[in-house]
């Protein structure tokens, strides 16, 4: 199973790193998704600093909806799906590859929007360890999430709008946890965001446990 | 010995559409069939029902002496299939998808990159081809690279729909030339086209099987009787 999701990750990878559609278009999106909140806020610091986590984490929690897209318009174009399922590959290793390809490129974008929302908003960052470690269990519990629903809405005739429609309300609990840990870190609290943590990682966990068993079903039957 | 493909009563359906509606078949192994029949006659679902990507609704399936409904990941490590689609990525080069294909199907990365470089060989797919984007190629010769896919895994049972489209003169010969050889190395084919009198698949066929509204109309035991008949 591993040596399968190395695979699948190693390939989702190098797709991407030879379109650029993460650097070209999903980045430049989650910029323009801060700018946009940042400017209805208004130019006061003391408006954007106390929302910065929140912002930073509906940009990812956006962004991540079209690197879901993405990684499964890759496999919907020449039937690849159905190349996939020929494969001979562990399902289980095909979600979890994709999802670490996934959660890789979030990762990557979370340190740019960090540096966004400090230059833009202010944010001083302090509880770097919260920080970082609220990005890794967020984009486990995201990429998760969004592999399950992307193989189940990459099937459908309308798979553009079906997805963000099953995605973004599931996901909701990781919005919540993050910007309270986020939230708890950048105020100097970060000794009391154990509880968001914990949430963080429980969804993650969660979520990876059910994508394992689901996704041969799900990539069969949809 | 046991057929490579052993069907029986064979129901498959897309929603209450019947794809197939109660096909019986056998195929021994080494033979090599040919599928004919008119649009939506069933002939792509036969393939794919034998690879497992069509689900079987009702009836046996056994291919390779593994039941389909049971088995099927064993059965896809065993059988290649050609499609009308290529299932290649095309950000990844030839080579790289090869390898990607190769590995994918248990090979070791030293083994996938002999049977990669043999297959690429085998299809003409070289100089600059192995390093070029499989985006950047004509689509002949990403249905080249398709069936060198099918080349380099080896399998024990050819599955080609329609194998000659898309491809010129050459490559059509060279496509002919490889199933022949598979043939001769103890492989089993069954290979599909809309049209009888098909050049290519009626040389290579040892019988032809006539596929009409999702069921076996008529299979002659040799192919010399249907060319007869259908003249």
């Amino acid at each position: 199973m591993l040596h399968d999701a190395v695979l699948v990750c190693r390939k989702d990878l190098r797709i991407e790193l030879r379109a650029k559609i993460g650097l070209n278009q999903v980045a430049p999106f989650a910029g323009a998704v801060l700018l946009l909140f940042g400017l209805a806020l208004g130019p006061s610091r003391q408006a954007l600093e106390p929302a910065a986590a929140g912002l930073f984490w509906v940009a990812v929690l956006l962004s991540a909806v079209l690197a879901v897209q993405r990684s499964f318009a890759v496999e919907s174009a020449h039937a690849a799906r159905d190349g996939l399922r020929l494969s001979g590959l562990d399902p289980a290793g095909i979600f979890l590859g994709k999802g670490a390809a996934i959660a890789a490129q979030l990762l990557v974008l979370e340190a740019l929007l960090t540096a966004g929302v400090a230059l833009l908003f202010g944010a001083r960052l302090a509880g770097g360890i919260v920080l970082v470690s609220s990005c890794l269990a967020a984009s486990i519990g995201l990429a998760a999430v969004g592999v399950i629903y992307g193989v189940l809405s990459s099937a459908a005739r309308v798979k553009e709008t079906l997805l963000p429609l099953l995605f973004l309300p599931v996901a909701a609990p990781v919005l919540l946890g993050a910007t309270k840990a986020w939230d708890d870190a950048l105020a100097g609290r970060a000794g009391s965001s154990g509880v968001w943590m914990s949430l963080l990682a429980v969804f993650a966990v969660l979520y990876v446990a059910v994508g394992t068993v689901a996704f041969g079903p799900l990539l069969e039957d949809t | 010995m046991a057929p490579a493909v052993s069907l029986r009563d064979a129901v498959a359906l897309a929603g209450s559409f019947p794809l197939l509606a109660g096909v019986t078949l056998d195929v021994d192994e080494g033979e090599i069939v040919h599928i004919s029949g008119p649009n939506g006659a069933g002939k792509s679902s036969l393939l794919r029902l034998c690879c497992g990507l069509v689900a079987l609704r009702s009836g046996t399936a056994i291919v390779l002496g593994h039941d389909l409904a049971l088995d099927r990941r064993t059965v896809r490590l065993l059988v290649g299939y050609l499609g009308h689609e290529t299932f290649l990525y095309e950000e990844l080069t030839v080579e790289e998808n090869l390898l990607f294909a190769l590995r994918a199907s248990g090979s070791s990365t030293s083994e996938a990159k002999a049977d990669a470089k043999s297959a690429m060989a085998r299809l003409e797919l070289t100089g600059r081809l192995p390093g070029t984007q499989v985006g950047k190629l004509s689509a002949g010769q990403r249905r080249r690279t398709a069936i060198a896919v099918v080349v380099g895994r080896r399998p024990r049972l050819w599955l080609l729909d329609e194998p000659h489209a898309g491809l010129d003169h050459d490559a059509r010969v060279l496509l002919d030339e490889i199933v022949a050889e598979a043939r001769s190395g103890g492989a089993t084919v069954l290979l599909s086209s809309h049209e009888l009198g098909e050049p290519g698949a009626q040389q290579l066929a040892d019988r032809v099987v006539h596929l009409a509204g999702g069921r076996v109309v008529g299979a002659p035991a040799a192919l010399e009787s249907e060319t007869a008949h259908v003249a």
